[in-house]
């Protein structure tokens, strides 16, 4: 069986906080939610599946379900970190596909500015899994790990940090027309690899902003889609992975999007050479290079080529990415960005991003989440969709 | 720049890998390898990763080369984070120690160097072999 065009996403909402120090956890979930349900011309009535992850207060899933009053016939709490919600619109069209719900809601928040967490810095301590013992000793954190990636990276195909930075100034040239953005500031790649040295070799302008927020995504089945006033985005393919240490046999050059992309490819009937734009989840620099030579968008380690000399910037570049600004400039809401990454899809196969930015007659998109750690282990999602 | 103290917190030994953690107290630094496929796997684990084959616990040599790494910065002790592999061919997260943290570099030789942890068995870290 294939989803291909068995359910399109018809809500989108990205909550327009980057500090939410006056509403709780549950309220930015529910909020959300109430946005993209506006945005599809549905109420949550409608709702009869539910999607979220490890961000959800409580129970999860029983705990947003009673707080939003939903009466619910299908449930999916999907944990693959920031990845997450790109599984789940995935595994949202399986359950549409499959008759277990109609209208299926995903949501994503989190404070993690509000509650001045050390995102990046502060190992993070995973209590009973079974690497704990093994890894927490030697203080992993979020970017020392993605910085090991990075470093090997440039170790075996002669990555700069230059080439990095280009990603960076990219995603400012977007940013600078979001005014929901937490950085607009133009920025080049002079000033990116002459920020402060986090990690080596990761600049703080490698790495990804921390903010407050949420999101939210409606999935439906086609009778609903076409019965609703918005623009029609078909989901065409899907495909998830999990890469890990693989026993000690570490490779840190390579994610599971080598799994995830092909499987939405081939899922989707098309190429990379027939995507318009691309959404790639970007928590650093690193993430976004590497993860494009997997999708198939340039051989592996030709990644710096691919991204340097303005080629990732709407209107001069021939791959645009992260149009909003992405994580590294606007949003990376509850250090998860998978969700985002599928709402600037959206706007740009709706002609709804901004002027600036929109992608001329963006039929195809592909968005692309990794959640985790480069450094250890993640889950890679891979989504393809079509304007219809 | 030189490295600084790090207070390392303590490993919790289970039932599953208790004997690691004896080893290390005593100097030795143990690995996982399987008595069905013969694959040496890390972290060691009681179930082989590659076949499920039930596992026992070799000895290491304690050398090996530097797969990568990174100098944390951000933080009020700089410490680095690695990747080593062994000559046994298993590749495990590590500190590299004892050294002039900016003259690291991927492919280095190095050695195993059991530190104090905060009330714990001591952990294995590296240090580079001397040139």
């Amino acid at each position: 069986m294939t989803i291909k065009g068995k359910a399109y996403i018809a809500g989108v909402f990205e909550h327009p906080t980057r500090k939410a120090d006056d509403k709780s956890l549950a309220q930015l979930h529910a909020e959300s939610a109430q946005g993209a349900l506006a945005d599809a011309g549905l109420t949550r009535h409608d709702v009869d599946g539910y999607f979220c992850a490890g961000d959800a207060p409580g129970l999860g899933g029983l705990s947003m379900a009673d707080y939003m009053g939903l009466k619910l016939r299908h449930i999916d709490t999907t944990e693959t970190g920031g990845s997450s919600y790109v599984i789940h619109v995935g595994h949202a069209a399986e359950a549409i596909a499959a008759g277990k719900c109609d209208v299926a809601l995903i949501t994503l928040a989190g404070r993690p500015r509000a509650e001045g967490m050390a995102t990046g810095t502060a190992p993070r301590n995973y209590g009973a899994a079974p690497d704990v013992a093994f890894e927490f000793p030697f203080g992993p954190t979020v970017v020392n790990q993605y910085a090991m990636a990075a470093m090997r990276h440039m170790h075996q195909y002669g990555t700069t940090g230059a080439q990095l930075a280009w990603i960076k100034v990219a995603a400012s040239h977007h940013a600078q027309h979001n005014p929901h953005a937490l950085l607009r500031e133009v920025v080049t790649v002079d000033e990116v690899v002459g920020s402060p040295m986090i990690s080596d070799p990761l600049h703080r302008l490698d790495c990804c902003v921390i903010t407050d927020g949420g999101g939210s995504i409606i999935v439906v089945k086609p009778e609903i889609a076409k019965s609703l006033k918005r623009p029609r985005v078909k989901v065409l393919g899907a495909g998830e992975a999990v890469k890990h240490q693989m026993g000690g046999q570490v490779d840190l050059t390579y994610t599971g999007a080598v799994w995830s992309g092909p499987a939405a490819f081939a899922e989707a009937g098309v190429t990379p050479a027939d995507i318009r734009y691309v959404s790639i989840y970007d928590s650093f620099t690193i993430t976004v290079l590497i993860t494009l030579e997997d999708l198939g968008f340039c051989p592996k380690g030709q990644g710096g080529k691919l991204v340097s000399d303005g080629n990732l910037i709407s209107g001069t570049g021939k791959l645009p990415f992260n149009t909003d600004g992405g994580g590294l400039c606007n949003n990376h809401p509850a250090n998860r960005g998978g969700l985002t990454k599928v709402v600037e899809a959206v706007r740009q196969l709706r002609g709804e991003a901004h002027p600036k930015v929109q992608v001329n007659n963006c039929s195809l998109a592909l968005a692309h989440g990794t959640g985790g750690s480069l450094g250890t282990r993640h889950g890679s999602a891979t989504l393809i969709m079509e304007r219809e | 720049m030189a490295a600084q103290e790090r207070k390392i917190p303590a490993p919790e030994a289970n039932p599953e890998t208790r004997p690691f953690w004896e080893a290390a107290a005593a100097g030795r630094l143990l690995i996982g390898k399987c008595k069905a496929c013969g694959q040496p796997h890390y972290y060691p684990r009681a179930i082989c990763p590659f076949c499920g084959g039930a596992t026992e616990w070799v000895s290491a040599s304690g050398r090996g080369a530097i797969y990568s790494y990174s100098v944390l910065r951000r933080v009020p002790a700089p410490y680095a984070l690695a990747y080593v592999t062994l000559d046994e061919g298993v590749t495990m997260m590590t500190n590299i120690v004892d050294c002039d943290l900016d003259a690291i570099r991927i492919g280095q030789r190095v050695r195993v160097s059991f530190k104090p942890t905060e009330g714990g068995p001591p952990v294995p870290m590296f240090t580079p072999e001397s040139s």
